[in-house]
């Protein structure tokens, strides 16, 4: 570590202001429960717009280096994820005029920055027995899917808060300033549909990098068992909110089960005997 | 600044003497231009809504705004000076402030107030009755309305029964954009409830009632459509806001139709207004997801806790208003100064230059260089002469001796223009 650190350690603090810009978004998020103030959201705004440009050189920088295989570690993988979801956050305001998904998209994305700058420089390099830009396509396309799950999971969680809020009859405080019930179903929705084909595809990838390396083997791997279990999950909420327009409750609660599968499957390396940050 | 405000309000005279006072809208520039006539007058802005009738000028000492009042309206002093409230100077740049930023009105926080003033200013602006002292006064108004909306939520929370109802749609539809309404009865109340939630863009209108012919004639003027009372049931999943108010002694809507109405519906959110008593759509309805049911006491709650709302915000509200009030006096304050201080500047600056002359005629030859450190040493030598001066006389522009030290100022130097205290600059 000190080794990189020495040699380069411009991405490392690119990143780190970027944790600290978040961290200041996160603060701001927080705030907003309490209070109603416009520049809560202009500075919640600024600091992510301000951390993803910082975020972009570290992912940019570190991409470049020559011996250093990109989205080899868990670490840059996180990075990623967090500069994906942010990218998810300031979309959603641009489109909806919405900060309130950024509730749980700050904490979520600052405490993967704050791991993936924890051990930054930990790498693997990729053996060469498939060619790295499948892995790369595989690991960028899954994680935007990945990011659409969780916004929409997020989306559907501040729906049943809405909803519950609606229903209640309550005024005042932190939910009155949720959006329309309507904007956070489409969020949720849109989201999903938009995810889909980067998870599909993405797991394509993974199996033709698995299929190259294994042969069908790779079947019963615990992880690849996971990942399927999350896919058909996904599929099924998206046609159950397609077809018989799920929504509310039950969605978030198929949400959150395909949720709990992701994590799963992304925990699995453990299990994992073929799939590995190690040896993708 | 010599503000003056003079006028009538909902708090302080009754409608019929409002009524006697109000200006329409064609009588207004008749209005502004036989105001700025009087002696005295310099500008003037006459407002005049359903809640107030007020006179905004910028006079001179002893211009008299109670006589004009009277002679203009026709009416005699002692019925009028009991209701007439006076503000001078700071009091009328605040009086201003609050009626702009709507913290005058009779609902607090309503928007149309603004409006009300812009329109105003534009008429007397466009009779050239507004100059430099209104201009600003007013420009600072709207821009401290401005503030006020976006720094507090004074405006944004409904108080009345029609209004919470369009708000509550907006918060489960987003926008009332191309939405159903049905009338399940047609009483007055329900119809200027769908009044509302027309105005905010819901498109088709069912009107389904006991009496089909009283349906009929409700349908027409929304250009709706009339279902007969039988079809009720099978009709209304094509409503996403339903709002009922039928006298019957049982609820219309139980806990199975909202089931039925869901599955036919794909499960899209419904709303139902329930506006009668007893009521029309059971409880249990808004158990459904889904289902939003607000009955004529939660409507009512939600209006009293909005208002609970604005009295709060209106309170922050005053304390900005407060602040802008400080900074704009004494923005105005020092304005008047302007005259003076550029006067002082002006005088230095040809002591300086003659001085400058002089020595130029003595030296004979000089290079660039020299020339330029000269024109340095010499204006930082004015510049610090002048700088006390200068600051002691902007930063004392609010206290009550200013007039006095702008005066001995004028004296020392032998300034000349400009009038010390008339407040007569343009900005």
């Amino acid at each position: 570590m000190l080794d990189y650190n020495s040699h380069n350690p411009m991405p490392l603090f690119w990143l780190r202001v970027a944790l600290t810009l978040y961290g200041i978004g996160l603060l701001c998020a927080v705030v907003s429960l309490w209070r109603n103030h416009e520049r809560l959201i202009t500075t919640m705004l600024a600091a992510a717009g301000a951390g993803m440009v910082f975020h972009f050189v570290s992912l940019t920088e570190t991409a470049m280096r020559g011996d250093l295989a990109p989205l080899s570690s868990l670490h840059q993988v996180e990075s990623l994820l967090a500069f994906l979801l942010m990218v998810f956050f300031l979309t959603i305001y641009g489109r909806y005029q919405t900060a309130s998904p950024g509730i749980a998209l700050f904490p979520l994305a600052f405490l993967l920055t704050l791991s993936a700058q924890s051990a930054f420089m930990e790498t693997n390099t990729v053996t060469a027995e498939v060619s790295p830009s499948w892995i790369y396509m595989h690991v960028g396309l899954i994680l935007v899917g990945y990011s659409a799950l969780i916004v929409s999971f997020f989306a559907s969680i501040l729906y049943l808060i809405q909803e519950r809020n609606l229903k209640a009859k309550g005024v005042g405080g932190f939910k009155s300033r949720l959006p329309a019930l309507a904007t956070i179903d489409e969020i949720g929705y849109r989201c999903l549909l938009f995810g889909f084909p980067f998870m599909t595809f993405g797991l394509i990838a993974g199996s033709v990098v698995a299929e190259a390396r294994y042969g069908a083997g790779y079947f019963r791997d615990p992880k690849i068992l996971f990942s399927i279990v999350m896919w058909v999950l996904y599929t099924m909420l998206l046609y159950a909110r397609w077809s018989a327009g799920w929504r509310g409750r039950r969605a978030a609660y198929m949400a959150a089960f395909a949720f709990c599968a992701a994590i799963v499957a992304w925990a699995a390396n453990g299990l994992s005997s073929t799939h590995r940050f190690l040896a993708p | 600044m010599n503000f003056k405000l003079i006028g009538v309000n909902h708090q302080s005279a009754p409608l019929e003497v409002r009524e006697r006072l109000s200006v329409s809208e064609e009588r207004l520039p008749d209005a502004v231009r036989t105001l700025v006539e009087q002696p005295g007058v310099e500008e003037g802005m006459v407002l005049s809504t359903c809640n107030r009738v007020e006179l905004l000028t910028s006079v001179q000492e002893g211009a008299d705004l109670h006589g004009f009042f009277g002679s203009y309206f026709g009416i005699s002093g002692e019925a009028l000076n009991s209701h007439l409230y006076e503000f001078e100077q700071r009091e009328a740049v605040r009086h201003v402030f609050r009626v702009a930023s709507s913290l005058d009105s009779m609902v607090v926080g309503e928007a149309q107030i603004l409006g009300q003033v812009k329109e105003a200013y534009a008429v007397a602006r466009g009779l050239g009755a507004i100059h430099s002292r209104l201009e600003a006064l007013l420009s600072r108004a709207f821009a401290v309305a401005k503030r006020v909306r976006s720094e507090t939520a004074v405006g944004s929370s409904s108080v009345s029964i029609s209004a919470v109802a369009v708000q509550l749609a907006e918060k489960i539809f987003g926008s009332l954009q191309g939405k159903t309404v049905y009338l399940v009865g047609a009483g007055k109340m329900a119809e200027l409830a769908a009044r509302h939630l027309v105005s905010h863009g819901a498109k088709t209108i069912l009107v389904c009632n006991r009496t089909h012919q009283r349906a009929l004639e409700l349908a027409e003027a929304f250009h709706g459509q009339a279902i007969p009372f039988e079809r009720l049931h099978e009709t209304v999943e094509r409503a996403d806001i339903v709002l009922t108010s039928t006298a019957a002694a049982e609820p219309l809507f139980r806990r199975e139709h909202g089931e039925a109405i869901l599955s036919k519906r794909k499960n899209r959110p419904m709303f139902f207004i329930d506006i009668a008593v007893p009521r029309n759509v059971h409880p249990e309805v808004n158990r459904l997801d889904g289902m939003f049911v607000y009955d004529i006491d939660d409507l009512q709650s939600v209006a009293a806790n909005n208002s609970a709302e604005r009295k709060k915000e209106a309170q922050r509200a005053e304390q900005i208003v407060e602040t802008e009030v400080e900074r704009f006096t004494s923005r105005m304050q020092s304005l008047h100064l302007v005259p003076t201080i550029l006067s002082l500047q002006e005088y230095c600056e040809t002591i300086r230059q003659a001085e400058i002359d002089h020595i130029r005629g003595r030296l004979g030859h000089i290079t660039p260089e020299q020339e330029a450190a000269i024109e340095a040493m010499t204006r930082g030598i004015v510049n610090k002469l002048l700088h006390t001066p200068i600051t002691t006389l902007k930063s004392t522009a609010a206290e009550p001796e200013a007039a006095t030290i702008h005066e001995v100022v004028r004296r020392i130097f032998n300034l000349k223009g400009g009038n010390p205290g008339s407040g007569k600059t343009e900005e």
